[in-house]
């Protein structure tokens, strides 16, 4: 066994580790920079310069707690959350172009925040909640039923066949919502926004937060699981448990980030696909990246959401969504330009 | 010793296993051969627990598989499959790692990652440990998941057509790897191949499938006859002896 492959010439097995090392510092760097950027930036003068004048009982420091930590967090965990539950997602189809919004789940989910509003009216919103992660996870088994069908290797026509899901999904809920007259109140809260979020209001998104700790300690059986069914049994894996906990995670991060900031698209597809570039598909190693950059990504969308029309907002799901799409276009021809 | 008894596999009107009884698991190396649609990838499948028989028993080191833990037969078999057409970018190390998983259910201890080394030094994959599935050659990636294999440190190990795709190098250093592992490692391999001359040359014994029935299982030697092999493959073989070795012939 002498002669076995000799390594390629051209990488070198060593350098990449270290240079990822340097990539994992910058996002931290500008997670952090992003961050406190986002507690000083708004209509309302608050620097921390007049924090420290205005004193603990000042307007600043009112302002700070009860509307900038507050949104700068949920941003935080929105961005985590997402990126872990397209991950997640991505993991149990085995596909790398799903995530929440090309699957149908989020559209389930807004059924069910719908049908709350209709049967339901003064729900509290952590009922809100448990009612749109139900209908989430219907949505979850619903599209792996579908998809089962469509052949793994298929690469494109799973999401397409979720989006059409979604389609189908979407017109029943606005049809309702259309006869209800809920269609204003609809589009108001499902359209991506930060704006609304202050203390009081957001902290459902903690539980979308716990799901990603779920997820990081069943990071491993999730890795095992993208690597097929058989290859699960294999290693002694209860394959159809391990998908069920992932549903779960799933749907409820989908419905947490949907009752508290509306719906943001493309996030959960693009991040994890970014990372996967980066380092690889192990999800143990990947959790933190996606978590880190996705936050990274929706701070920085949401502090541009805030900026260019200052003092007005514009809504941050049209700034993902265009950043998010032409991402993803992007990483769709790269793919298919590999792959074929 | 893996048992079937008895077993039988339909696929709606068709049976692919049709009422075989065997055992596997005296030889270092057995080779499963046969045409294709023969029942050899299915009778694996049976084997690996991946579908459950519709009639009969299969027992692997006397833990019926079916009423088994599967996580406790993770430990005492390994099953490879032909088509690792894995998406994921994962690098070999992550890949050998994850064939610990039944032993150390995601925390790895002193003795796995000891298990782990062995593996990667055993299959010269040192250099590789860091690159990505996705970058190897097709030789390299197999023996990325013939570490895995090793890691799981089972004593049967499963291999379903481990040749595919590749070229005569890295066919010969595979088969090469497979008879050190039975004679170095004491592991029990069960080897899908179609090429027979491989099968001749580098296993103990040889079992022939056709139409989901076992219809020949000797040592190699005595497989290798033309009338033996015309009957399983449906087709004229001449078997000619080169220096002590018997070759088949069937390139037309």
């Amino acid at each position: 066994m002498t002669a076995l492959d000799r390594p390629l010439t051209s990488t070198p097995a060593l350098p990449r580790p270290t240079r990822r090392t340097w990539v994992g510092v910058l996002v931290g760097v500008l997670l952090a920079v992003l961050a406190v950027t986002s507690l000083f930036v708004g209509v309302s003068d608050v620097s921390p310069v007049s924090v420290l004048r205005g004193g603990a009982d000042g307007d600043a420091a009112f302002l700070l707690v009860a509307s900038r930590i507050p949104r700068t967090v949920a941003v935080v965990l929105v961005g985590a959350s997402l990126g872990i539950a397209g991950l997640i997602l991505q993991m149990l189809v085995r596909n790398k172009f799903v995530e929440p919004s090309t699957t149908g789940v989020t559209e389930f989910a807004t059924l069910g925040a719908l049908v709350t509003m209709v049967f339901f009216p003064g729900m509290a919103v952590l009922g809100k909640m448990g009612v749109a992660a139900a209908f989430g996870l219907l949505g979850t088994w619903v599209f792996l039923r579908v998809v089962r069908v469509v052949p793994v290797r298929q690469l494109v026509l799973v999401p397409l066949v979720g989006i059409m899901l979604g389609g189908v999904v979407a017109a029943v809920t606005t049809f309702v919502a259309y006869r209800l007259d809920l269609l204003q109140s609809l589009q108001q809260w499902s359209q991506g926004s930060f704006a609304t979020v202050m203390q009081g209001r957001y902290e459902f998104l903690w539980i979308a937060g716990l799901m990603v700790v779920v997820a990081w300690v069943a990071a491993d059986r999730f890795s095992v699981i993208g690597m097929g069914e058989e290859f699960a049994t294999n290693l002694g894996l209860d394959h159809r448990r391990v998908v069920a906990v992932g549903m779960v995670i799933v749907a409820v991060i989908t419905a947490a980030v949907l009752v508290t900031a509306g719906i943001v698209p493309f996030l959960g597809l693009v991040v994890p696909n970014v990372v996967s570039l980066i380092i690889g598909d192990n999800v143990r190693r990947a959790i933190p990246w996606v978590a880190g950059l996705g936050a990274v990504l929706i701070l920085a969308c949401d502090l541009l959401a805030r900026v260019v029309r200052m003092p007005y907002e514009i809504p941050l799901s049209v700034i993902v969504g265009a950043v998010g799409a032409v991402l993803f276009l992007w990483l769709l021809l790269r793919r298919g330009s590999r792959a074929h | 010793m893996i048992a079937l008894e008895n077993v039988t596999k339909r696929y709606g009107a068709q049976t692919v296993v049709d009422d075989v009884s065997i055992r596997f698991g005296q030889e270092g190396v057995t080779a499963l051969i046969g045409p294709n649609g023969a029942g050899k990838t299915t009778l694996f499948s049976l084997v690996g627990r991946l579908v459950r028989p519709d009639a009969g028993r299969v027992t692997v080191g006397g833990l019926d598989i079916t009423r088994t833990p599967s996580a406790e037969l993770a430990k005492v078999l390994a099953v490879l499959r032909q088509d690792n057409h894995v998406a994921a970018r994962l690098t070999v190390h992550d890949l050998v790692e994850f064939g610990r998983f039944p032993h150390s259910r995601g925390r790895l201890t002193v003795e796995d990652r000891e298990h782990i080394e062995r593996a990667i030094g055993y299959l010269d994959l040192g250099p590789f440990r860091h690159r990505f599935l996705d970058e190897l050659s097709g030789g390299q990636r197999q023996r990325a998941f013939i570490a895995m294999v090793l890691a799981q440190d089972t004593k049967y190990v499963l291999l379903d057509e481990p040749l595919n795709n590749l070229d005569l190098r890295h066919m010969t250093e595979i088969m090469r790897l497979v008879r050190r592992m039975a004679d170095e490692l004491g592991k029990r391999v069960i080897t899908v191949l179609h090429d027979v001359n491989f099968a001749a040359t580098w296993s103990d014994r040889i079992v022939a499938m056709r139409d989901g029935a076992v219809v020949a299982d000797a040592p190699a030697r005595e497989i290798m006859r033309p009338e033996v092999l015309a009957a399983v493959y449906d087709t004229d073989v001449d078997v000619r002896e080169i220096d002590g070795r018997p070759v088949a012939l069937y390139y037309g």
